[in-house]
């Protein structure tokens, strides 16, 4: 395959490992955060210093990465997860910021002037099959029960609280498994750019996961998906339009936000079962409208 | 809504497609046996744009003036360039392009070291190489005492300058006691304080005061109040102009009488037009002097064309430019490997200086920095110093 093309495919794979975990976080507890670029940078710094400085091997090291940013998550969670509304919001923000600004000064890790010569071990296959089981596990997460509590404090805290729900407990798992989803997304990043720059997880990264779980539709896991292969590709297809390439890129956001406020899967997921419905629903119209058949089910 | 969603879906894809086939039609139409391609890459969106800009433009218009003299070998040049944003991610993207797709056989740039240095593989994956411009951290062409294969630059290192600027304050100036203020949040700014402090230590100097600020920060006055109290003889302010400018004006209205001293981020037309008065009677090393006769050629046909005064960047990528030419012309064909053994050997007299690219470094050898004052709201340039 073209390096270009393979390069662009791992990229987006990695993004959409963080997307996933902000999707769970944003689009299925309802959960605003501007601090996962924080998450990813303190996963990259640790599975590099594992592999750069210890030897460990790629795989544990990555796990290791997602474990750390997690138990950050965990700090971070107990002090503000507490607060209502935007505060949790801001307090994420200022996390990231806060982050970034430490690895800038920390010169164990190289400070501001980064980090290079980490082994470059991430690849197409890994980055997928990282995929494919942050997917499988995200998936089924969301329709067990504890998917089920997090889908309704997402709908009405109040209520769920009512009905027994430990919110501030599920609020916890819920950016804990987000926090480890972006460790792991900044371990496969280290090890695929072989560097790490503090600079590489301002908040215009955090923004930018945050864009892409809202434009992919939020509470929905097929449109994170769908969101990440885009809008990671997307500025790659416009480098022929050179310095415009970015307000076609804000554009193309816009654009969508306005006709589709409820991102390009809003809710609505792509499985087996619900393509074979679209089919069916498809084919009916197309011979003339068989009447009734769809009627019941919606 | 699914109707619209469809719409807008095939809406997007008929726009991605058709745009990127345009960027595939102008690179194959062009491309054929007779054109030898040169990528170039660097900073066109960001902070660094200005910079970025001009080095784009200044490639264009060598390659044009080349082109018009016959071209290399028979053939014509033709340059494709791409933004990096200074984003170190976007840069291996643009390598992976450059050498995948557009199959270009060198690259030049990228300005910035953090871009310089995750290129490094891409480039010995595919074997193609890469002439930075004023990317001045040592890593970006040695790595753990091995030279990367790839990676050569036309520009002296970060050590370097600041031992330059540390010996020329404690030889020259006669400084005893040196303040240092610089920005924490960036690459360039801590590389060169590292180095500034351990050699003016080393010389028998005291850093009396290291105040640090973050990027964007227009405030320097709590920073400048405390390096006041200290009375050192210079304070070395090793940033970019802008915060240069403004650092350096509100010193002054603190009433702080100590020598400014910087580096290479320093010299921009912008500089005198915001603190002509604050930055009188500064000192700052430079890849070159700016009123040298060798330069003035350039200088006018660049204003000429552009209208505009050329940055320091310009000069350093004329001389890349210069060092691939020659390499090309030696290696006798448009062959990536050849011209790379051809750039380990290369000596040429470029118009920042000699270059004598030296091939356990690839860095050019003992290329002696320029060190300017400010009069007038000139540079003017003092004397080639070399830390030894």
């Amino acid at each position: 395959m073209n390096t270009y093309i393979e390069g662009i495919l791992i990229l987006a794979g990695i993004n959409l490992m963080a997307v996933l975990g902000l999707s769970l976080l944003t689009g299925f507890t309802g959960l605003f955060s501007f601090g996962h670029a924080g998450f990813m940078a303190i996963g990259g710094y640790t599975s590099a210093m594992l592999s750069v400085k210890f030897n460990c091997p790629f795989i544990p090291a990555v796990l290791a990465g997602g474990l750390v940013a997690s138990f950050f998550s965990m700090i971070i969670g107990k002090l503000t997860l507490n607060l209502k509304g935007d505060y949790f919001c801001i307090a994420t923000l200022g996390f990231g910021e806060a982050i970034r600004l430490i690895l800038d000064n920390v010169q164990y890790f190289g400070g501001a002037r980064g980090w290079p010569g980490i082994p470059n071990s991430t690849n197409i296959w890994n980055v997928l099959a990282f995929n494919i089981i942050a997917v499988l596990f995200l998936a089924n997460l969301i329709r067990s029960r504890h998917g089920r509590n997090l889908i309704a404090i997402r709908e009405e805290e109040l209520a769920s609280q009512v009905i027994g729900i430990n919110v501030f407990k599920h609020k916890m798992i819920s950016l804990m498994i987000s926090a480890a989803y972006a460790g792991i997304a900044g371990g496969l990043m280290a090890h695929y750019m072989t560097f790490l720059q503090p600079k590489m997880f301002s908040l215009v990264k955090s923004t930018e996961l945050t864009i892409i779980v809202i434009f992919g539709g939020l509470g929905s896991i097929s449109g994170s998906v769908l969101g990440a292969l885009i809008l990671t590709a997307l500025p790659e297809f416009l480098r022929s339009v050179s310095q415009w390439r970015l307000v076609f890129y804000g554009l193309a956001v816009i654009f969508i936000m306005i006709s589709r406020p409820e991102g390009l899967m809003g809710g609505y997921e792509l499985t087996p079962s619900s393509l074979k419905k679209l089919l069916i629903r498809f084919k009916n119209r197309s011979q003339g409208k068989v009447k009734g058949l769809e009627g019941g089910n919606k | 809504m699914k109707r619209r969603l469809a719409y807008l879906l095939s809406f997007l894809l008929v726009l991605t497609l058709t745009l990127s086939a345009c960027g595939q039609k102008t690179t194959t139409t062009a491309g054929g046996a007779d054109v030898i391609k040169i990528g170039w890459m660097g900073s066109l969106s960001g902070d660094q744009a200005v910079w970025g800009q001009c080095e784009f433009d200044t490639v264009k218009m060598l390659i044009e003036e080349t082109n018009a003299k016959g071209g290399l070998l028979g053939k014509t040049l033709q340059v494709v360039g791409y933004d990096t944003k200074g984003d170190p991610q976007e840069a291996v993207n643009v390598a992976k392009r450059l050498t995948g797709e557009d199959k270009v056989v060198a690259i030049l740039g990228p300005n910035a070291s953090g871009s310089a240095i995750p290129i490094a593989s891409v480039l010995e994956a595919a074997k193609v190489p890469d002439i930075a411009t004023v990317a001045t951290n040592p890593k970006v062409t040695v790595m753990d005492g091995k030279v990367k294969p790839y990676n050569f630059r036309v520009c002296f290192i970060d050590p370097y300058q600041g031992a330059v600027v540390a010996g020329y304050a404690i030889d020259i100036l006669k400084a005893k006691n040196a303040a240092i203020l610089y920005d924490v949040g960036d690459d360039y700014s801590q590389g060169l304080t590292q180095f500034f402090e351990e050699y003016f230590v080393k010389k028998g100097g005291k850093i009396v005061a290291k105040e640090g600020f973050k990027t964007g920060d227009v405030d320097f006055r709590p920073q400048l109040s405390k390096i006041k109290a200290t009375n050192p003889d210079v304070i070395f302010m090793p940033y970019f102009f802008k915060e240069v400018a403004l650092s350096a004006n509100q010193a002054r209205e603190l009433d702080i009488k100590a020598t400014l001293l910087g580096g290479d981020g320093w010299p921009s037309e912008q500089l005198i037009s915001m603190a002509k008065a604050a930055v009188e009677g500064a000192y700052f090393a430079n890849h070159l002097d700016f009123d040298d006769p060798e330069v003035q050629d350039f200088k006018a046909r660049y204003k000429a064309k552009y209208n505009k005064d050329v940055e320091l960047n310009g000069y350093l990528v004329h001389d890349a430019f210069l060092l691939l030419v020659d390499s090309i012309n030696r290696a006798g064909a448009a062959d990536s490997q050849k011209i790379r053994d051809a750039l380990e050997t290369a000596s040429i007299t470029g118009i920042t200086g000699k270059i004598n690219i030296g091939k356990d470094t690839h860095n050019p050898e003992g290329k002696d920095a320029a060190i300017i004052k400010i009069i007038d709201g000139k540079y003017v340039f003092q004397q080639k110093y070399a830390a030894e």
